[in-house]
C-alpha cells in the first residue's frame, strides 16, 4: 500500500510499504477513504517530537470502510462498517478508560515501559504519533491497523458525508473539549489563541456552548475572516497589542477563559523577543517548547479564571510566570482529548445541522501530493487551512 | 536520552518497499547550513573579537565591539533561519551581509597595514552574500502568496447560521438544559 512516511526533519515521502495484518484478536483493518493533515503533525514534521524513527507512518486523523476485524472485535464492528477512527486508541475497560479519561488509557501504549520511564506514567497509545504514545502506524496510507477496535471507532451513520465527519476523530472533540472544560458560563469572554483547524474548532463549540463573547487572535487574514466567520470578534497581533486589545473587550478585566490553540511553537519574530530566546533555547537543547502564547495568557487572563490548552507541548518550556498564574488563582486545564466522551453528542449535532465541521477544509489533494501538502499547510501557501488527503 | 536511543519499531508493523519523492527541497538543506555557518562564525565574533580584529587592522575598543555586535547579530539571524521563520531569517542574514561588507570596505583603507587579509575576507563574504540572496530569493518565492488572502467569510460551519446556533446556546443555558448526555441512540 501507499503511505506517508517520516524520514527525518522536514523530510516525509510517499513510499511503498507493506500491509497492514490483523495481529491481535481485537484488531480490525480498515481501507482509508479521507485523512488529514493536523497542526500537530507539523511538530513531527519539525522533529520537535522525540521518538520518532525513519519509517514511521504519519497521520491520526482517518476515517474509512472496515475490511476485516479480529476474532476479538466481538460483533461490535463488522465488515463494510464506515468509522471514524479517534486519534487515541482505548481498551475501555481499564480504570481510566472507565471514568472517561481515553488519552490516558493504561492499557493501549504497547511502548508502556519506556513511556512510564519518561511521562512518569504511560499515556495511551495514539496513531502515528512517535513511540513514547506506542509507536502505532498512522493513517496517512491506504489501510490502516485499528487495535482495540471493538471500542476505537466513531461509527457513521448513512447520509453523512467523510468531510462532514472526519474531523470526529481529532479536531472538532479537541477544539470542543478545550472549551467545556473551561467551564463557559452565559456571561463569559473566551480568548482563543491561534486560529487554525484546533482554533476554528474552539471558535464554534465556544459559540454552540454559550460564552457571550468569543475572541480570536492570529495574524493571518484568511484565517481571522473565518473565525469572524463562525462568530468571533478578532486581533491581529501584527497590528495591534493583544493585552490592550482584549483589557478594551472586557471591560478592563481581561478574558475569564483563556485557550491556546497555538501549542509548543509560538510564532517567532523580532517584535516579540522572548520568542527568539526560546527558539535559541530550544536549538541547544535547553528548552524545548516556545511558550509565548501561555505567558500572555497568564498574563492578561482575568483572576479566578481558566487556561485551558488543547495546543500540543512536548517537554520543557522555561520563564513560566507561575507567580502570576498563583496569585491570580488561575486554573490550568490541559491534555490530549477524549475524543470518545464527545463523539456521540458531537455526532448529534452533526446530524442536526447544528454545526458542520467541513467549513475548514481549503485543500483536497491525493496521498501522492501529500509530502508536498506538508510544505503547503506549513507555510500557508495558498491561504491554507485544512488539508485532506485521498488515498 | 539512554531510553529513547533504545526504541525500535515493532517487528508486524508495514514496511517500507520503494521510497518516494521527499518533501525536503535542497533550498531547505542549503537555508540550514547558511544558518549554522553564521552560528558558528558569530559565536567566533562574540568570544574572540581581539584575534578577528588584530586580523583584520582595526585595533580599537569600539571596533571590538562592532565585531561582537556582529556576532550577536549573526547568532540571532542564523536561529531564526532554523525556526519556520526561514524567510524573515534569510532576509535579515541579507541585512547582515551589507553590515559585513560596509565594514570590510572601510577596512580597505592604503593606511591600514593588514589590507592583505582585507580583500579576501571580502570576497569570502560577498560569496556568502550571494548564497543567501539565493536562498532568500528562492524561499520568498515559495512561500508567497498566490494573490490575495483567500476571504473565508462564508465559512460560518453553522448551516443554520451563526445566529442561530448563538440563540439555541442562550436557551440551552436559560433553561439550564445542559446538552444531551453522551449516550446516543446511533451507537
Ligand atoms: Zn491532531
Ligand atoms: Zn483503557
Amino acid at each position: 500500500m501507499k503511505a506517508l512516511v517520516w524520514h527525518g526533519k522536514e523530510d516525509i515521502r510517499c513510499d511503498r510499504v507493506s500491509d497492514p495484518e490483523i495481529e491481535e484478536p481485537r484488531d480490525a483493518i480498515i481501507k482509508v477513504t479521507s485523512c488529514a493533515i493536523c497542526g500537530s503533525d507539523l511538530h513531527l514534521f519539525h522533529n520537535f517530537i522525540p521518538a520518532m524513527l525513519p519509517g514511521d507512518i504519519m497521520g491520526h486523523e482517518m476515517m474509512g470502510e472496515v475490511v476485516e476485524v479480529g476474532s476479538g472485535v466481538n460483533g461490535h464492528l463488522k465488515k463494510g462498517d464506515r468509522i471514524v477512527v479517534p486519534f487515541t486508541i482505548f481498551c475501555g475497560e481499564c480504570d481510566q478508560c472507565k471514568a472517561g479519561n481515553y488519552s490516558v488509557c493504561e492499557r493501549s501504549n504497547r511502548k508502556k515501559e519506556m513511556a512510564d520511564k519518561v511521562f512518569g506514567h504511560a499515556t495511551a497509545g495514539l496513531f502515528g504519533y512517535s513511540h513514547l504514545t506506542g509507536g502505532y502506524p498512522g493513517g496517512q496510507a491506504e489501510y490502516l491497523r485499528v487495535p482495540f477496535a471493538d471500542t476505537t471507532h466513531i461509527k457513521i451513520p448513512d447520509g453523512l458525508t467523510d468531510e462532514q465527519v472526519l474531523f470526529l476523530g481529532d479536531i472538532f472533540p479537541t477544539g470542543w473539549q478545550a472549551v467545556k472544560q473551561c467551564d463557559i458560563q452565559p456571561t463569559d469572554t473566551v480568548a482563543i489563541w491561534g486560529c487554525g483547524p484546533v482554533g476554528q474548532m474552539a471558535i464554534r463549540s465556544a459559540v454552540l456552548l454559550g460564552a457571550e463573547q468569543v475572541i480570536a487572535i492570529d495574524y493571518l487574514p484568511e484565517r481571522l475572516s473565518m473565525a469572524e466567520a463562525g462568530g468571533a470578534t478578532t486581533i491581529n497581533f501584527k497590528q495591534e497589542s493583544v493585552i490592550e486589545r482584549l483589557n478594551d473587550l472586557t471591560d478592563g478585566k481581561g478574558p475569564e477563559k483563556c485557550l491556546d490553540a497555538t501549542g509548543m511553537e509560538s510564532h517567532v519574530s523580532f517584535s516579540q523577543p522572548d520568542t527568539i530566546y526560546d527558539r535559541a533555547k530550544q536549538m541547544v537543547m535547553m528548552e524545548s517548547d516556545r511558550p509565548h502564547v501561555l505567558r500572555e495568557m497568564i498574563y492578561v487572563c482575568r483572576p479566578a479564571g481558566v487556561i485551558s490548552i488543547p495546543g500540543v507541548y512536548s517537554g520543557l518550556i522555561d520563564k513560566m510566570p507561575m507567580g502570576i498564574a498563583m496569585n491570580k488563582g488561575l486554573t490550568f486545564k490541559m491534555g490530549q482529548t477524549h475524543v470518545n466522551r464527545w463523539s456521540d453528542d458531537l455526532l448529534n449535532r452533526i446530524a442536526e445541522n447544528q454545526i458542520d465541521p467541513s467549513f475548514v477544509i481549503t485543500h483536497t489533494a491525493s496521498l501522492e501530493d501529500g509530502p508536498e501538502m506538508y510544505n503547503v499547510f506549513r507555510d500557508k501557501r495558498d491561504s491554507c487551512v485544512k488539508v485532506v488527503l485521498k488515498p | 536520552m539512554n531510553i529513547l536511543t533504545n526504541i525500535t519499531r515493532m517487528p508486524s508493523d508495514p514496511k517500507i518497499i520503494e521510497t518516494g519523492r521527499s518533501s525536503a527541497h535542497p533550498i531547505d538543506t542549503l537555508s540550514r547550513g547558511l544558518a549554522w555557518f553564521g552560528i558558528c562564525l558569530g559565536t567566533l565574533e562574540l568570544l574572540a573579537p581581539r584575534r578577528i580584529g588584530r586580523a583584520l587592522g582595526v585595533e580599537s575598543p569600539t571596533a571590538y565591539a562592532l565585531i561582537r555586535f556582529f556576532g550577536a547579530r549573526e547568532i540571532a539571524a542564523g536561529v531564526v533561519t532554523l525556526s519556520t521563520e526561514k524567510k524573515l531569517g534569510l532576509w535579515s542574514r541579507v541585512a547582515g551581509d551589507v553590515m559585513d561588507i560596509a565594514a570590510l570596505t572601510a577596512a580597505l583603507m592604503p593606511y591600514n597595514r593588514r589590507r592583505q587579509n582585507v580583500g579576501p575576507a571580502l570576497i569570502a563574504v560577498l560569496g556568502v552574500t550571494a548564497l543567501d540572496l539565493f536562498a532568500a530569493g528562492q524561499v520568498t518565492q515559495r512561500s508567497r502568496r498566490k494573490g490575495e488572502a483567500k476571504n473565508y467569510s462564508g465559512r460560518t460551519g453553522f448551516p443554520n447560521g451563526t445566529a442561530l446556533s448563538r440563540n439555541r446556546a442562550n436557551i440551552a443555558a436559560s433553561t439550564r438544559q445542559v446538552e444531551p448526555a453522551a449516550t446516543s441512540h446511533r451507537h
